[in-house]
């Protein structure tokens, strides 16, 4: 009876349940509301309705369809009337004289045959081109006339480009581009064509069972070589980018830690008394920190040009702030009670050090350590993008070529294999280096034991 | 008897025991230690080799760099109100493309989270595939993505907003379904039997409890992609680190505005650090009004 033997009457009891409710609701919905509103403002901010406008979605579609097919070009030199063929069009690609893929037939009239009934024919004078459904599209392709063209209807459709000098007709078949210089097939096919060996090694083509037996023979170390030395996909190369990274990101991580170690100590008050040096080291970690990897990126990158050293550094030195501020935290909580037992057994200051206070902080220090090195990988890839070093400047540059996008998909995919592989890999160690990982991961995992987590 | 002469019995035994037990483990400890100070010097070597310029040679000329800088800010000293305020709305774009970054990989590492934990997730059968979706959105480094963007949207905050907003989904999808795994179930079962429906459930029951941390990993993923949002516009993506490689494209005569730049990225993020810090304290060691945010 207690609790209802209040002074409130119903009415007052229901506007105060009212009150409360309403506050919710504003709670409710003003923080959504408010997000929105910030996301309305980003959106004009950031000129989205303009980025139709600039967004290149051509790009887009050449990007991916390039990135999982590649394409043959059949060149005929309009002045000589000398056919050549090449996958993806470059040099490196290029079949040898008087050599073209099995649907192309060298002649006094080369006949292309681009499947579905789809022919292409270059003849000593003329252009032709078969088109199922529409008719035969002809060129005469001339230094003095430019490139004259005939279509089987007078209105030329929107998949056919006509001009003077030029003519380009895109199918689904692939495409045919005339202009008085040259004429031009492209016939596009799924897969990465030479990934394994380029055209001027005798294992192109070979099934894998025939490379087994090849192998068997002796000849291993040929198709291994032919495989690493394959100068359109640069296996090699890619291996060693790799390696760059995982080494920047290796010494960075674990110089960092090296460094701060000592640091630390000098930050904490339970181990050093000078209340100023610890104030100085606790500002040059926060400063070290503070100051980002890129602008420690740009000043490295001056005094010792692009490389994986400059980008191990840039991880040593950005690292060492946060190590030293996330190792001084781990050692100003550590138990005295088990310095005081080494020091009871008559152990000097290095001693104590060693057995008293390094056994209680491994276990945090490691497992840091191990975090830092999987979000580093990740980090030296950017870096290495900045500074030109690792896997990130071969993305880069394949990007900025702007053709190579198969190369490009093919250099995310192991930037993404590398970085799991990387988390796995310290996760294990982790599990084997830390006993009892799972009741330590539940505390690590409190934001606040871990305010400086920077995966 | 027999049992107990079987083991070690005198005191010289045991003392003998031990110590040929503490030599091999000081052997054990000496080899991994020489292992790795090898390696490490190997380590270096390589990286010293493959590298432009070597450490020897470069070491001395690390300061150099930032004491030209310094120097000619300093001789334009007068010029650097001006020249903070010039690069201000850069920087407001920076913390933009950071904040919309970060809210957007909140929300969809939320749902990610929730997808992916037993017990809450809406389609229990696809937990692994959840999981390894945001495995892979965690394994992007934010500068991949933002470079193919960049050359399909061109340049600008968007490219960069949506590749940081796309880590920061993985990032965050582990470490909230790491706190789902704490929370308790009960409420979600009340609700589900006063016929809640799954947003309901989630909203009501698992939200409130798990509120806090997820708020306090939001902020700290705040200040990671503030660096991340500066690295992203040294490639192009617009904000303080595009301005940055324009001054230092141009080299000596405009590094007062370089300095500038320095100057407002580096306060940025120490204060940035500083705010996020003190709630997440406050988060953590709940106030009660921490929790209902």
């Amino acid at each position: 009876m207690s609790t209802l033997a209040t002074n409130l009457t119903t009415a007052e009891l229901k506007a105060e349940a009212d009150r409360l409710f309403s506050r919710k609701r504003v709670v409710n919905f003003g923080l959504p509301a408010m997000v929105l509103v910030y996301l309305v403002y980003v959106f004009f901010a950031f000129d989205v309705p303009g980025l139709a406008a600039r967004a290149n979605w051509g790009n887009g579609k050449t990007l991916v369809s390039d990135s999982y097919s590649y394409k043959t070009h059949i060149t005929r030199d309009n002045r000589s009337g000398e056919v050549s063929a090449a996958i993806e069009g470059e040099r490196k690609g290029r079949y040898p004289e008087g050599e073209t893929p099995d649907w192309v037939s060298l002649g006094e009239t080369t006949v292309i045959d681009l499947e579905d009934g789809h022919v292409v024919r270059f003849g000593p004078e003329t252009i032709e081109y078969d088109i199922p459904g529409y008719g035969v599209v002809r060129a005469t392709p001339s230094r003095s006339a430019g490139v004259q063209a005939e279509l089987p209807t007078d209105e030329a459709p929107d998949w056919i480009n006509v001009s003077k000098n030029r003519l380009a007709i895109t199918t689904d078949a692939g495409r045919l581009t005339v202009t008085r210089n040259r004429s031009e097939v492209f016939r596009y096919f799924t897969g990465w064509e030479l990934f394994w060996f380029t055209l001027d090694s005798p294992y192109y083509g070979k099934s894998f069972p025939e490379l087994v037996g090849r192998a068997a023979q002796g000849e291993g170390g040929a198709i291994l070589n032919d495989f690493w030395t394959n100068k359109m996909w640069r296996h090699q190369d890619v291996a060693w980018a790799i390696f760059e990274t995982i080494l920047m990101a290796f010494l960075g991580t674990l110089g960092a830690a090296m460094v701060a170690l000592p640091l630390a100590f000098m930050a904490t008050r339970n181990f050093n008394p000078m209340k100023s040096v610890r104030f100085a080291t606790r500002r040059v970690f926060d400063f070290v920190r503070g100051v980002d990897a890129l602008i420690w990126t740009v000043v490295l990158a001056r005094a010792f040009g692009p490389g994986p050293l400059t980008g191990a550094l840039a991880i040593l030195v950005t690292d060492t702030g946060t190590f030293g501020k996330i190792f001084s935290e781990a050692l100003e909580n550590v138990d005295q009670k088990q310095i005081e037992g080494v020091q009871s057994t008559g152990a000097n200051a290095p001693q104590r050090y060693r057995f008293g206070v390094i056994p209680q902080v491994t276990p945090v220090l490691l497992s840091q350590l191990l975090y830092f090195l999987e979000s580093n990988t990740r980090s030296a890839t950017v870096i290495g993008a900045i500074t030109g070093g690792g896997i990130g400047l071969l993305l880069t540059q394949a990007i900025i070529t702007q053709k190579d996008w198969e190369e490009v998909a093919y250099y995310i995919v192991l930037i993404i294999l590398m970085v799991m592989l990387m988390d796995w890999f310290s996760g294990w160690l982790r599990k084997r280096l830390i006993r009892g990982e799972t009741r330590k991961k539940s505390k690590l995992r409190d934001p606040k034991a871990k305010p400086l987590l920077l995966p | 008897m027999t049992d107990l002469t079987a083991g070690p019995s005198t005191v010289d035994q045991i003392r003998d025991d031990y110590t040929a037990m503490a030599r091999r483990k000081r052997v054990y400890g000496g080899i991994l230690l020489i292992l790795f100070v090898a390696i490490m010097a190997a380590g270096f070597r390589t990286a010293d080799s493959r590298n432009a310029g070597s450490f020897i040679e470069g070491w001395h000329r690390i300061f150099d760099y930032p004491a030209e800088v310094l120097s000619e800010a300093w001789e334009k000293i007068a010029e650097m109100p001006e020249n903070l305020f010039e690069f201000f709305p850069a920087l407001i774009e920076t913390l933009n493309i950071a904040a919309a970054a970060t809210l957007a990989g909140t929300i969809v590492g939320m749902f990610l989270s929730l997808m992916s934990t037993r017990g809450m997730a809406y389609l229990p059968t696809l937990i692994p595939l959840f999981r390894r979706i945001s495995d892979i959105f965690r394994a992007i480094p934010e500068i991949v993505i933002a470079l193919v963007l960049i050359f399909i949207l061109g340049g600008g905050p968007v490219p960069a907003m949506i590749a940081i907003a796309i880590h920061t989904a993985g990032a965050l999808g582990k470490l909230f379904s790491e706190v789902n795994e704490n929370a308790s179930l009960k409420p979600v079962e009340g609700l589900q039997s006063v016929g809640a429906n799954w947003s309901q459930r989630m909203y009501l029951g698992v939200i409130p409890q798990v509120g806090p941390n997820y708020v306090s990993y939001a902020l700290l993923r705040f200040e990671i992609n503030i660096r991340a949002s500066a690295i992203l516009g040294f490639v192009g993506a617009g904000g303080l680190g595009y301005e940055l490689r324009n001054a230092m494209s141009w080299g000596q005569g405009r590094y007062d505005e370089a300095a500038a730049i320095f100057i407002l990225l580096f306060v940025t993020i120490v204060i940035v650090d500083q705010i996020s810090g003190y709630l997440r304290d406050r988060l953590a060691h709940g106030s009660e009004k921490g929790a209902s945010a």
